[in-house]
Protein backbone atom coordinates (compact mmCIF):
# COMPACT_ATOMS: atom_id res chain seq x y z
CA UNK A 1 0.00 0.00 0.00
CA UNK A 2 2.34 2.57 0.77
CA UNK A 3 5.02 1.98 -2.66
CA UNK A 4 1.67 3.23 -4.75
CA UNK A 5 1.35 5.87 -2.95
CA UNK A 6 5.05 7.33 -2.87
CA UNK A 7 4.45 6.66 -6.85
CA UNK A 8 1.53 9.30 -7.03
CA UNK A 9 3.64 11.40 -4.69
CA UNK A 10 6.38 11.41 -6.75
CA UNK A 11 3.84 11.93 -9.78
CA UNK A 12 2.29 14.74 -8.47
CA UNK A 13 5.69 16.41 -8.09
CA UNK A 14 5.85 16.59 -12.04
CA UNK A 15 8.61 14.07 -11.74
CA UNK A 16 7.15 12.43 -15.40
CA UNK A 17 9.07 10.40 -17.57
CA UNK A 18 8.64 10.96 -21.40
CA UNK A 19 7.16 8.51 -23.31
CA UNK A 20 9.55 5.35 -24.43
CA UNK A 21 11.51 5.91 -21.30
CA UNK A 22 11.83 2.43 -19.68
CA UNK A 23 10.52 3.21 -15.75
CA UNK A 24 13.50 1.71 -13.89
CA UNK A 25 11.55 0.62 -10.95
CA UNK A 26 10.09 -2.29 -12.25
CA UNK A 27 9.90 -3.90 -8.77
CA UNK A 28 7.19 -1.66 -8.14
CA UNK A 29 5.50 -2.32 -11.36
CA UNK A 30 5.10 -5.70 -10.76
CA UNK A 31 4.29 -4.98 -7.35
CA UNK A 32 1.21 -3.47 -8.66
CA UNK A 33 0.62 -4.75 -11.61
CA UNK A 34 -1.14 -8.39 -11.99
CA UNK A 35 -3.90 -9.56 -14.01
CA UNK A 36 -5.52 -7.04 -16.38
CA UNK A 37 -8.68 -6.68 -14.17
CA UNK A 38 -6.81 -6.77 -10.88
CA UNK A 39 -8.54 -3.68 -8.23
CA UNK A 40 -6.37 -1.97 -6.38
CA UNK A 41 -6.99 1.09 -4.22
CA UNK A 42 -5.32 4.44 -4.85
CA UNK A 43 -5.06 6.26 -1.77
CA UNK A 44 -8.25 7.61 -2.10
CA UNK A 45 -10.84 6.70 -4.57
CA UNK A 46 -13.08 9.43 -5.95
CA UNK A 47 -14.74 6.58 -7.98
CA UNK A 48 -15.33 2.94 -7.71
CA UNK A 49 -16.39 1.22 -10.46
CA UNK A 50 -17.64 -2.46 -10.49
CA UNK A 51 -18.40 -4.50 -13.21
CA UNK A 52 -20.14 -1.34 -15.38
CA UNK A 53 -22.04 -1.75 -18.50
CA UNK A 54 -23.67 0.59 -20.54
CA UNK A 55 -26.40 -0.75 -23.23
CA UNK A 56 -27.78 1.57 -25.96
CA UNK A 57 -31.07 -0.44 -26.71
CA UNK A 58 -30.61 -4.09 -26.15
CA UNK A 59 -27.03 -4.27 -26.61
CA UNK A 60 -24.31 -3.15 -24.32
CA UNK A 61 -21.44 -0.38 -25.43
CA UNK A 62 -19.10 -1.12 -22.86
CA UNK A 63 -18.87 -4.43 -20.52
CA UNK A 64 -17.19 -5.56 -17.39
CA UNK A 65 -15.75 -2.09 -16.41
CA UNK A 66 -14.09 -2.27 -12.99
CA UNK A 67 -11.74 0.06 -11.27
CA UNK A 68 -10.88 3.16 -9.35
CA UNK A 69 -10.20 7.07 -10.22
CA UNK A 70 -8.25 8.16 -7.77
CA UNK A 71 -8.35 11.81 -6.27
CA UNK A 72 -6.11 14.46 -7.35
CA UNK A 73 -5.16 12.06 -9.77
CA UNK A 74 -4.98 12.36 -13.84
CA UNK A 75 -7.00 8.75 -15.13
CA UNK A 76 -6.58 8.71 -18.67
CA UNK A 77 -9.36 6.51 -20.80
CA UNK A 78 -7.34 5.46 -24.08
CA UNK A 79 -8.30 2.81 -27.21
CA UNK A 80 -9.58 2.55 -30.44
CA UNK A 81 -13.20 4.54 -31.55
CA UNK A 82 -15.73 2.69 -30.39
CA UNK A 83 -14.63 1.34 -27.60
CA UNK A 84 -17.04 2.82 -25.22
CA UNK A 85 -14.46 5.45 -23.59
CA UNK A 86 -16.65 8.59 -24.24
CA UNK A 87 -19.60 6.50 -23.09
CA UNK A 88 -17.82 5.32 -19.86
CA UNK A 89 -17.13 9.01 -19.23
CA UNK A 90 -20.38 9.97 -20.09
CA UNK A 91 -21.74 7.93 -17.31
CA UNK A 92 -19.66 9.05 -14.83
CA UNK A 93 -21.72 12.31 -14.21
CA UNK A 94 -25.23 11.25 -15.60
CA UNK A 95 -24.50 12.58 -18.98
CA UNK A 96 -26.08 9.28 -20.73
CA UNK A 97 -29.67 10.09 -19.15
CA UNK A 98 -30.12 12.73 -21.67
CA UNK A 99 -30.08 9.61 -24.48
CA UNK A 100 -33.31 7.91 -23.76
CA UNK A 101 -32.18 4.15 -24.53
CA UNK A 102 -29.09 4.39 -22.73
CA UNK A 103 -29.10 1.75 -19.36
CA UNK A 104 -26.65 1.69 -16.72
CA UNK A 105 -25.57 -1.87 -14.73
CA UNK A 106 -23.18 -2.51 -12.10
CA UNK A 107 -22.05 -0.09 -9.58
CA UNK A 108 -20.24 3.85 -10.15
CA UNK A 109 -19.60 4.45 -6.50
CA UNK A 110 -19.00 8.52 -6.21
CA UNK A 111 -17.17 9.20 -2.53
CA UNK A 112 -18.96 6.15 -1.20
CA UNK A 113 -22.47 7.35 -3.17
CA UNK A 114 -24.01 4.79 -5.41
CA UNK A 115 -24.58 7.63 -8.50
CA UNK A 116 -27.65 5.57 -9.90
CA UNK A 117 -28.93 5.06 -6.66
CA UNK A 118 -32.95 5.70 -6.88
CA UNK A 119 -32.77 8.62 -4.64
CA UNK A 120 -30.14 10.53 -6.42
CA UNK A 121 -30.63 13.58 -8.77
CA UNK A 122 -28.67 13.60 -11.39
CA UNK A 123 -28.93 16.85 -11.87
CA UNK A 124 -27.01 17.41 -8.45
CA UNK A 125 -24.57 14.40 -9.53
CA UNK A 126 -23.91 17.25 -12.66
CA UNK A 127 -23.00 19.87 -10.38
CA UNK A 128 -20.22 18.20 -8.50
CA UNK A 129 -18.69 16.38 -11.60
CA UNK A 130 -18.41 19.03 -14.25
CA UNK A 131 -17.66 18.23 -17.61
CA UNK A 132 -15.46 19.38 -21.03
CA UNK A 133 -16.38 17.83 -24.58
CA UNK A 134 -14.89 17.24 -27.48
CA UNK A 135 -15.71 20.29 -29.86
CA UNK A 136 -15.63 23.85 -27.31
CA UNK A 137 -19.18 24.34 -27.04
CA UNK A 138 -19.34 28.36 -25.71
CA UNK A 139 -22.93 29.21 -25.51
CA UNK A 140 -24.06 32.04 -27.65
CA UNK A 141 -23.42 34.85 -25.01
CA UNK A 142 -20.63 37.18 -23.71
CA UNK A 143 -17.29 35.39 -22.41
CA UNK A 144 -18.86 37.25 -18.98
CA UNK A 145 -22.31 35.25 -18.96
CA UNK A 146 -20.49 31.93 -19.86
CA UNK A 147 -18.74 31.51 -17.03
CA UNK A 148 -21.85 33.83 -14.61
CA UNK A 149 -23.99 30.77 -16.36
CA UNK A 150 -23.20 28.15 -14.36
CA UNK A 151 -23.26 29.84 -10.78
CA UNK A 152 -26.30 31.96 -11.77
CA UNK A 153 -28.67 28.66 -12.34
CA UNK A 154 -27.03 27.12 -9.12
CA UNK A 155 -27.92 30.13 -7.01
CA UNK A 156 -24.33 30.32 -5.96
CA UNK A 157 -23.64 33.45 -3.41
CA UNK A 158 -21.29 35.97 -3.67
CA UNK A 159 -19.95 38.19 -5.86
CA UNK A 160 -20.28 37.70 -9.37
CA UNK A 161 -17.66 39.83 -10.70
CA UNK A 162 -15.07 37.91 -8.60
CA UNK A 163 -16.48 34.53 -9.34
CA UNK A 164 -15.73 35.23 -13.13
CA UNK A 165 -12.47 36.75 -12.59
CA UNK A 166 -11.39 33.30 -10.17
CA UNK A 167 -12.73 30.86 -12.85
CA UNK A 168 -11.01 32.91 -15.65
CA UNK A 169 -7.83 32.72 -13.78
CA UNK A 170 -7.98 29.40 -13.01
CA UNK A 171 -8.32 28.56 -16.32
CA UNK A 172 -5.11 30.80 -17.20
CA UNK A 173 -7.39 32.71 -19.80
CA UNK A 174 -8.05 36.01 -17.65
CA UNK A 175 -5.17 38.06 -19.57
CA UNK A 176 -6.28 37.19 -22.67
CA UNK A 177 -9.57 38.33 -22.07
CA UNK A 178 -10.50 40.73 -19.26
CA UNK A 179 -10.48 43.68 -21.94
CA UNK A 180 -13.48 41.88 -23.55
CA UNK A 181 -15.29 40.08 -20.77
CA UNK A 182 -18.58 41.48 -22.46
CA UNK A 183 -17.89 40.54 -26.27
CA UNK A 184 -19.48 37.32 -27.57
CA UNK A 185 -17.42 34.39 -26.67
CA UNK A 186 -17.86 33.01 -30.73
CA UNK A 187 -15.38 35.27 -31.56
CA UNK A 188 -12.35 33.45 -29.66
CA UNK A 189 -10.20 31.46 -31.18
CA UNK A 190 -10.97 27.24 -30.43
CA UNK A 191 -8.61 26.75 -27.88
CA UNK A 192 -9.44 30.18 -25.89
CA UNK A 193 -12.91 28.29 -26.34
CA UNK A 194 -11.89 25.36 -24.78
CA UNK A 195 -10.37 26.68 -22.01
CA UNK A 196 -13.65 28.69 -21.47
CA UNK A 197 -15.23 25.90 -21.30
CA UNK A 198 -13.08 24.33 -18.89
CA UNK A 199 -13.62 28.27 -17.00
CA UNK A 200 -16.94 27.80 -16.80
CA UNK A 201 -16.48 24.43 -15.65
CA UNK A 202 -14.74 25.53 -12.71
CA UNK A 203 -16.89 28.82 -11.94
CA UNK A 204 -19.64 26.11 -10.29
CA UNK A 205 -16.68 24.34 -8.18
CA UNK A 206 -17.17 20.61 -8.74
CA UNK A 207 -14.87 18.44 -7.41
CA UNK A 208 -14.06 16.43 -10.49
CA UNK A 209 -13.70 17.13 -14.26
CA UNK A 210 -14.73 15.05 -16.91
CA UNK A 211 -12.69 15.78 -20.05
CA UNK A 212 -13.98 13.74 -23.46
CA UNK A 213 -11.41 14.21 -25.54
CA UNK A 214 -10.76 18.13 -24.88
CA UNK A 215 -8.08 18.60 -27.77
CA UNK A 216 -8.69 16.81 -30.48
CA UNK A 217 -10.20 20.04 -31.90
CA UNK A 218 -7.35 21.97 -31.13
CA UNK A 219 -3.75 22.45 -32.63
CA UNK A 220 -1.02 21.28 -30.60
CA UNK A 221 -0.39 25.23 -29.17
CA UNK A 222 -3.75 25.14 -27.75
CA UNK A 223 -3.46 21.30 -26.79
CA UNK A 224 -0.05 22.36 -24.94
CA UNK A 225 -2.10 25.05 -22.99
CA UNK A 226 -4.26 22.71 -21.81
CA UNK A 227 -2.59 19.89 -20.83
CA UNK A 228 -0.30 22.20 -18.47
CA UNK A 229 -3.96 23.74 -17.31
CA UNK A 230 -4.54 19.87 -16.19
CA UNK A 231 -1.41 19.13 -14.26
CA UNK A 232 -2.07 22.86 -12.21
CA UNK A 233 -6.34 22.31 -11.69
CA UNK A 234 -5.20 18.01 -10.34
CA UNK A 235 -3.80 20.15 -7.07
CA UNK A 236 -7.48 20.61 -6.31
CA UNK A 237 -9.68 18.32 -8.53
CA UNK A 238 -9.61 14.65 -10.26
CA UNK A 239 -9.53 14.66 -12.95
CA UNK A 240 -10.78 12.07 -16.06
CA UNK A 241 -10.08 12.46 -19.56
CA UNK A 242 -10.60 10.57 -22.62
CA UNK A 243 -8.01 10.98 -25.30
CA UNK A 244 -7.34 9.31 -28.81
CA UNK A 245 -3.46 10.88 -28.42
CA UNK A 246 -1.32 8.44 -26.44
CA UNK A 247 1.30 10.51 -26.24
CA UNK A 248 -0.86 13.34 -23.90
CA UNK A 249 -2.25 10.14 -22.66
CA UNK A 250 1.48 9.90 -21.27
CA UNK A 251 2.60 13.37 -20.82
CA UNK A 252 -0.66 14.04 -18.42
CA UNK A 253 -2.03 11.25 -16.63
CA UNK A 254 -0.93 9.26 -13.58
CA UNK A 255 -3.30 6.43 -14.13
CA UNK A 256 -4.68 5.00 -17.87
CA UNK A 257 -7.61 2.34 -18.51
CA UNK A 258 -6.81 0.89 -21.89
CA UNK A 259 -9.91 0.01 -23.50
CA UNK A 260 -10.21 -2.52 -26.51
CA UNK A 261 -13.20 -3.27 -28.70
CA UNK A 262 -14.33 -6.97 -28.66
CA UNK A 263 -16.88 -9.11 -30.87
CA UNK A 264 -19.26 -11.26 -29.42
CA UNK A 265 -21.30 -14.63 -30.89
CA UNK A 266 -23.48 -12.50 -32.74
CA UNK A 267 -20.92 -10.00 -34.41
CA UNK A 268 -21.94 -7.20 -31.89
CA UNK A 269 -19.45 -5.14 -30.90
CA UNK A 270 -18.53 -3.72 -27.46
CA UNK A 271 -15.67 -2.50 -25.46
CA UNK A 272 -13.86 -3.69 -22.41
CA UNK A 273 -11.39 -2.46 -20.59
CA UNK A 274 -8.05 -4.91 -21.02
CA UNK A 275 -6.06 -3.12 -18.38
CA UNK A 276 -5.58 -0.39 -15.56
CA UNK A 277 -2.55 0.23 -14.20
CA UNK A 278 -0.29 3.31 -13.43
CA UNK A 279 0.45 5.55 -16.69
CA UNK A 280 4.24 4.75 -17.01
CA UNK A 281 3.49 1.04 -16.32
CA UNK A 282 1.04 1.12 -19.23
CA UNK A 283 3.33 2.76 -21.67
CA UNK A 284 6.41 1.07 -20.53
CA UNK A 285 5.95 -2.35 -19.65
CA UNK A 286 1.82 -3.64 -20.50
CA UNK A 287 0.96 -6.69 -18.91
CA UNK A 288 -1.40 -7.50 -21.78
CA UNK A 289 0.23 -7.78 -25.45
CA UNK A 290 -2.86 -6.03 -26.57
CA UNK A 291 -2.10 -2.74 -24.67
CA UNK A 292 1.47 -3.37 -25.64
CA UNK A 293 0.78 -3.71 -29.77
CA UNK A 294 -2.04 -0.49 -29.16
CA UNK A 295 0.46 2.26 -27.09
CA UNK A 296 3.04 1.23 -29.73
CA UNK A 297 1.32 1.69 -32.57
CA UNK A 298 1.13 -1.15 -33.94
CA UNK A 299 -2.46 -1.79 -34.29
CA UNK A 300 -4.94 1.35 -33.86
CA UNK B 1 -4.84 23.69 -80.17
CA UNK B 2 -6.71 20.50 -81.50
CA UNK B 3 -4.82 18.30 -79.00
CA UNK B 4 -6.47 20.88 -75.86
CA UNK B 5 -10.03 20.57 -77.33
CA UNK B 6 -9.44 16.88 -77.94
CA UNK B 7 -8.42 16.24 -74.28
CA UNK B 8 -11.22 18.33 -72.70
CA UNK B 9 -13.63 17.49 -75.17
CA UNK B 10 -16.97 19.33 -75.88
CA UNK B 11 -20.53 18.73 -75.19
CA UNK B 12 -22.19 17.93 -78.13
CA UNK B 13 -24.94 20.10 -79.73
CA UNK B 14 -28.21 18.54 -78.53
CA UNK B 15 -26.62 18.26 -75.36
CA UNK B 16 -26.14 21.96 -75.33
CA UNK B 17 -29.56 22.57 -76.91
CA UNK B 18 -31.28 21.20 -74.44
CA UNK B 19 -29.33 22.64 -71.84
CA UNK B 20 -30.47 25.84 -73.21
CA UNK B 21 -34.24 24.70 -73.77
CA UNK B 22 -34.61 23.84 -69.82
CA UNK B 23 -32.96 27.23 -68.78
CA UNK B 24 -35.12 29.23 -71.03
CA UNK B 25 -38.05 27.29 -69.91
CA UNK B 26 -37.67 27.63 -66.03
CA UNK B 27 -37.32 31.60 -67.04
CA UNK B 28 -40.61 32.07 -68.55
CA UNK B 29 -41.91 29.97 -65.68
CA UNK B 30 -40.54 32.41 -63.17
CA UNK B 31 -41.62 35.75 -65.39
CA UNK B 32 -44.79 33.96 -65.61
CA UNK B 33 -45.49 34.12 -61.91
CA UNK B 34 -43.88 37.24 -61.32
CA UNK B 35 -45.96 38.78 -64.37
CA UNK B 36 -49.28 38.13 -63.39
CA UNK B 37 -48.53 39.40 -59.58
CA UNK B 38 -46.90 42.14 -61.25
CA UNK B 39 -50.09 43.09 -63.12
CA UNK B 40 -52.28 41.83 -60.44
CA UNK B 41 -50.67 44.98 -58.07
CA UNK B 42 -50.35 47.52 -60.69
CA UNK B 43 -54.37 46.80 -61.45
CA UNK B 44 -54.80 47.02 -58.03
CA UNK B 45 -52.55 50.55 -57.67
CA UNK B 46 -53.80 52.18 -60.46
CA UNK B 47 -57.39 51.98 -58.98
CA UNK B 48 -56.99 52.51 -55.70
CA UNK B 49 -53.87 54.74 -55.13
CA UNK B 50 -56.27 57.84 -55.64
CA UNK B 51 -58.31 56.85 -53.13
CA UNK B 52 -55.84 56.39 -50.84
CA UNK B 53 -55.52 59.31 -48.75
CA UNK B 54 -54.96 60.07 -44.99
CA UNK B 55 -58.97 60.25 -45.09
CA UNK B 56 -59.81 57.47 -46.21
CA UNK B 57 -57.73 55.97 -42.96
CA UNK B 58 -59.56 58.16 -40.70
CA UNK B 59 -62.81 57.79 -41.66
CA UNK B 60 -65.30 55.24 -40.93
CA UNK B 61 -67.74 53.50 -43.79
CA UNK B 62 -70.50 55.15 -45.06
CA UNK B 63 -73.49 54.77 -47.54
CA UNK B 64 -71.61 57.24 -49.49
CA UNK B 65 -68.67 56.22 -51.57
CA UNK B 66 -67.00 59.64 -51.29
CA UNK B 67 -66.94 59.67 -47.63
CA UNK B 68 -66.50 56.20 -46.73
CA UNK B 69 -62.98 55.03 -45.04
CA UNK B 70 -61.30 52.06 -43.64
CA UNK B 71 -60.73 53.17 -39.68
CA UNK B 72 -62.98 50.47 -38.36
CA UNK B 73 -61.59 47.80 -40.11
CA UNK B 74 -57.99 48.91 -39.53
CA UNK B 75 -58.28 48.95 -36.11
CA UNK B 76 -60.11 46.09 -35.79
CA UNK B 77 -57.53 43.75 -37.97
CA UNK B 78 -55.12 45.26 -35.29
CA UNK B 79 -57.36 44.02 -32.17
CA UNK B 80 -57.32 40.63 -33.94
CA UNK B 81 -53.69 40.67 -33.98
CA UNK B 82 -53.05 41.19 -30.80
CA UNK B 83 -55.47 38.63 -29.67
CA UNK B 84 -53.74 36.01 -31.76
CA UNK B 85 -50.81 36.73 -31.03
CA UNK B 86 -51.20 36.58 -27.29
CA UNK B 87 -52.74 33.44 -28.61
CA UNK B 88 -50.26 31.79 -30.36
CA UNK B 89 -46.63 32.71 -28.98
CA UNK B 90 -47.14 31.17 -25.07
CA UNK B 91 -49.46 27.94 -27.04
CA UNK B 92 -47.10 27.85 -29.94
CA UNK B 93 -44.05 27.57 -28.50
CA UNK B 94 -44.75 25.53 -25.27
CA UNK B 95 -46.12 23.05 -28.00
CA UNK B 96 -43.25 23.19 -29.45
CA UNK B 97 -40.75 22.85 -26.65
CA UNK B 98 -42.85 19.80 -25.75
CA UNK B 99 -42.23 18.59 -28.82
CA UNK B 100 -38.77 19.05 -29.22
CA UNK B 101 -37.38 18.84 -25.87
CA UNK B 102 -39.51 16.87 -23.83
CA UNK B 103 -41.51 14.36 -26.27
CA UNK B 104 -40.66 10.54 -26.74
CA UNK B 105 -40.69 10.27 -30.23
CA UNK B 106 -41.04 6.15 -29.55
CA UNK B 107 -44.18 6.62 -27.77
CA UNK B 108 -47.44 6.86 -30.74
CA UNK B 109 -49.06 9.41 -29.04
CA UNK B 110 -46.25 12.39 -29.59
CA UNK B 111 -46.20 10.82 -33.24
CA UNK B 112 -49.91 11.00 -33.25
CA UNK B 113 -49.92 14.64 -32.31
CA UNK B 114 -46.91 15.08 -34.86
CA UNK B 115 -48.69 13.92 -37.74
CA UNK B 116 -52.31 15.61 -36.43
CA UNK B 117 -50.53 19.23 -36.63
CA UNK B 118 -48.63 18.37 -40.07
CA UNK B 119 -52.24 17.94 -41.25
CA UNK B 120 -53.80 20.80 -38.99
CA UNK B 121 -51.62 23.16 -41.33
CA UNK B 122 -53.19 22.17 -44.50
CA UNK B 123 -56.73 22.53 -42.99
CA UNK B 124 -58.93 24.69 -45.41
CA UNK B 125 -59.82 28.18 -43.54
CA UNK B 126 -63.12 27.72 -43.58
CA UNK B 127 -62.96 24.94 -41.47
CA UNK B 128 -61.74 26.70 -38.82
CA UNK B 129 -64.44 29.17 -39.33
CA UNK B 130 -66.78 26.35 -38.63
CA UNK B 131 -65.13 25.18 -35.44
CA UNK B 132 -64.94 28.89 -33.92
CA UNK B 133 -68.98 29.74 -34.61
CA UNK B 134 -69.62 26.22 -32.85
CA UNK B 135 -67.14 26.48 -29.77
CA UNK B 136 -66.53 30.09 -29.70
CA UNK B 137 -68.58 32.24 -30.68
CA UNK B 138 -71.71 29.82 -29.81
CA UNK B 139 -71.93 26.53 -27.71
CA UNK B 140 -69.73 25.83 -24.68
CA UNK B 141 -67.75 29.82 -24.77
CA UNK B 142 -70.82 31.65 -26.25
CA UNK B 143 -68.49 34.51 -26.58
CA UNK B 144 -70.83 35.63 -29.45
CA UNK B 145 -69.05 37.50 -32.53
CA UNK B 146 -66.96 39.58 -31.24
CA UNK B 147 -62.46 40.57 -31.40
CA UNK B 148 -62.47 37.86 -29.08
CA UNK B 149 -63.59 34.97 -31.06
CA UNK B 150 -62.50 36.53 -33.88
CA UNK B 151 -58.93 36.72 -32.86
CA UNK B 152 -58.75 32.73 -31.25
CA UNK B 153 -60.13 31.69 -33.97
CA UNK B 154 -57.32 32.91 -36.26
CA UNK B 155 -55.57 31.79 -33.95
CA UNK B 156 -55.66 28.29 -33.97
CA UNK B 157 -55.68 28.84 -37.80
CA UNK B 158 -52.10 29.95 -38.14
CA UNK B 159 -51.05 27.55 -34.46
CA UNK B 160 -49.98 24.75 -36.75
CA UNK B 161 -47.79 27.13 -39.14
CA UNK B 162 -46.17 28.89 -35.17
CA UNK B 163 -45.58 25.02 -33.79
CA UNK B 164 -43.70 23.91 -36.71
CA UNK B 165 -41.66 27.19 -37.29
CA UNK B 166 -40.72 27.34 -33.07
CA UNK B 167 -39.83 23.35 -34.05
CA UNK B 168 -37.44 24.34 -36.32
CA UNK B 169 -36.04 27.15 -34.52
CA UNK B 170 -35.56 24.89 -31.41
CA UNK B 171 -33.80 22.26 -33.62
CA UNK B 172 -31.05 24.47 -35.12
CA UNK B 173 -29.87 24.75 -31.50
CA UNK B 174 -27.00 22.62 -31.45
CA UNK B 175 -27.86 19.89 -28.72
CA UNK B 176 -23.76 20.70 -26.93
CA UNK B 177 -25.68 23.87 -26.55
CA UNK B 178 -27.52 21.53 -24.04
CA UNK B 179 -25.40 19.17 -23.09
CA UNK B 180 -22.80 22.12 -21.65
CA UNK B 181 -25.90 23.74 -19.65
CA UNK B 182 -26.87 19.92 -18.10
CA UNK B 183 -23.27 19.35 -17.24
CA UNK B 184 -23.11 22.59 -15.27
CA UNK B 185 -25.85 20.84 -13.07
CA UNK B 186 -28.38 23.34 -14.87
CA UNK B 187 -32.07 21.71 -14.79
CA UNK B 188 -34.04 21.05 -17.75
CA UNK B 189 -36.16 23.85 -17.50
CA UNK B 190 -32.97 26.57 -16.87
CA UNK B 191 -31.44 25.03 -20.19
CA UNK B 192 -34.56 25.72 -22.08
CA UNK B 193 -35.38 28.85 -20.59
CA UNK B 194 -31.88 30.38 -20.51
CA UNK B 195 -30.23 28.58 -23.23
CA UNK B 196 -32.25 27.44 -25.76
CA UNK B 197 -35.29 29.25 -25.65
CA UNK B 198 -32.91 32.89 -26.46
CA UNK B 199 -31.38 31.18 -29.01
CA UNK B 200 -34.10 30.24 -30.83
CA UNK B 201 -36.10 33.44 -30.25
CA UNK B 202 -35.22 35.07 -33.68
CA UNK B 203 -36.68 31.81 -35.45
CA UNK B 204 -39.69 31.83 -33.65
CA UNK B 205 -40.30 35.96 -33.95
CA UNK B 206 -39.89 35.48 -37.56
CA UNK B 207 -42.17 32.14 -37.54
CA UNK B 208 -44.99 34.73 -35.84
CA UNK B 209 -44.59 37.09 -38.25
CA UNK B 210 -45.18 35.39 -40.98
CA UNK B 211 -48.18 33.39 -39.10
CA UNK B 212 -49.89 36.72 -38.28
CA UNK B 213 -49.16 38.09 -42.20
CA UNK B 214 -51.48 34.91 -43.38
CA UNK B 215 -53.49 35.45 -40.53
CA UNK B 216 -53.75 39.38 -41.82
CA UNK B 217 -55.80 38.48 -45.44
CA UNK B 218 -58.03 35.74 -43.66
CA UNK B 219 -61.62 36.70 -44.94
CA UNK B 220 -63.84 33.56 -45.06
CA UNK B 221 -63.00 31.99 -41.13
CA UNK B 222 -64.14 35.69 -40.14
CA UNK B 223 -67.20 36.08 -42.26
CA UNK B 224 -68.16 32.63 -40.55
CA UNK B 225 -67.56 33.71 -37.10
CA UNK B 226 -69.55 36.52 -37.91
CA UNK B 227 -67.66 39.68 -38.04
CA UNK B 228 -70.07 42.66 -38.79
CA UNK B 229 -69.37 44.55 -42.65
CA UNK B 230 -71.24 47.90 -41.46
CA UNK B 231 -69.11 49.45 -38.15
CA UNK B 232 -68.84 52.85 -37.67
CA UNK B 233 -66.86 52.80 -34.07
CA UNK B 234 -63.73 51.00 -33.41
CA UNK B 235 -63.72 48.12 -30.97
CA UNK B 236 -63.05 49.40 -27.67
CA UNK B 237 -62.21 45.35 -25.49
CA UNK B 238 -62.40 42.13 -26.77
CA UNK B 239 -65.73 42.06 -26.27
CA UNK B 240 -66.79 44.25 -28.99
CA UNK B 241 -68.03 43.75 -32.67
CA UNK B 242 -65.55 44.12 -35.18
CA UNK B 243 -64.77 44.38 -38.37
CA UNK B 244 -61.46 43.82 -40.85
CA UNK B 245 -59.45 44.77 -43.75
CA UNK B 246 -60.39 41.68 -45.92
CA UNK B 247 -64.43 42.07 -44.58
CA UNK B 248 -64.43 45.83 -45.52
CA UNK B 249 -62.84 45.23 -48.85
CA UNK B 250 -65.27 42.03 -49.65
CA UNK B 251 -68.38 44.36 -48.77
CA UNK B 252 -67.62 47.31 -50.80
CA UNK B 253 -67.13 45.15 -53.31
CA UNK B 254 -70.18 43.49 -53.20
CA UNK B 255 -71.99 46.16 -52.87
CA UNK B 256 -73.79 47.05 -55.54
CA UNK B 257 -71.90 49.80 -57.36
CA UNK B 258 -73.59 53.05 -59.63
CA UNK B 259 -72.21 55.99 -61.34
CA UNK B 260 -72.42 58.20 -58.52
CA UNK B 261 -71.33 55.33 -55.62
CA UNK B 262 -68.64 53.40 -56.39
CA UNK B 263 -66.85 51.41 -54.05
CA UNK B 264 -64.57 49.81 -56.41
CA UNK B 265 -61.57 52.62 -55.62
CA UNK B 266 -62.21 51.97 -52.15
CA UNK B 267 -62.09 48.43 -52.21
CA UNK B 268 -58.42 49.03 -54.27
CA UNK B 269 -57.57 51.50 -51.88
CA UNK B 270 -58.16 48.77 -48.88
CA UNK B 271 -56.61 46.33 -50.92
CA UNK B 272 -53.37 48.18 -51.09
CA UNK B 273 -53.42 49.09 -47.68
CA UNK B 274 -53.14 45.21 -46.55
CA UNK B 275 -50.60 44.57 -49.08
CA UNK B 276 -48.44 47.90 -47.68
CA UNK B 277 -49.14 45.99 -43.75
CA UNK B 278 -47.68 42.88 -45.48
CA UNK B 279 -44.85 43.74 -46.71
CA UNK B 280 -43.94 46.08 -43.73
CA UNK B 281 -44.69 42.75 -41.69
CA UNK B 282 -43.03 40.42 -43.86
CA UNK B 283 -39.61 42.99 -44.28
CA UNK B 284 -39.53 42.66 -39.84
CA UNK B 285 -39.32 39.14 -40.43
CA UNK B 286 -36.48 39.19 -43.06
CA UNK B 287 -34.64 42.07 -40.87
CA UNK B 288 -35.20 39.93 -37.60
CA UNK B 289 -33.85 36.32 -39.18
CA UNK B 290 -31.06 38.57 -40.64
CA UNK B 291 -29.89 40.79 -37.38
CA UNK B 292 -30.27 37.97 -34.41
CA UNK B 293 -29.87 34.59 -36.42
CA UNK B 294 -26.92 32.89 -34.25
CA UNK B 295 -24.78 31.05 -36.81
CA UNK B 296 -23.06 28.05 -35.31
Amino acid sequence: MTEPQDRQQEDAAGLRRPLGVRSDDGAQATAVGGGPQEKRKPHEAVFELHDVQVSYGPKPAVRGVSFDIGKNEITALIGPSGCGKSTLIRCLNRMNDLIPTARVEGKVIYHGQDLYAKEVDAVEVRKRIGMVFQKPNPFPKSIYDNIAFGPRVLGMKGNMDEIVERALNHAALWDEVKDRLKTNAFGMSGGQQQRLCIARCLAVEPDVILMDEPCSALDPISTGKIEDLMMDLKREYSIVIVTHNMQQAARVSDKTAFFTVELDDEEHRSGRVVEFDDTDKIFTNPSDSRTEAYVTGKVG
Amino acid sequence: MSAHSEAIGRPSGTRRAKDLVFRVAMFVCLGLAIGLLAVLLVDVAVDGAGSLTWDFITSFTSISADQAGIQAALWGTIWLMGVCAVFIVPVGVATAIYLEEYADSTKWWNRLIEVNIQNLAAVPSIVYGILGLAYLVRGPLSLGPVILAGGLTLGLLVLPVVIIAAREAIRAVPPSIREGSMALGATQWQTIWRQVLPAAVPGIATGVILALARAIGETAPLIVVGAATVVAFNPGGLNDFFTALPIQIFDWISRPQTETNDYRPLAAAGILLLMILLVLMNSIAIWLRNRYEQRW
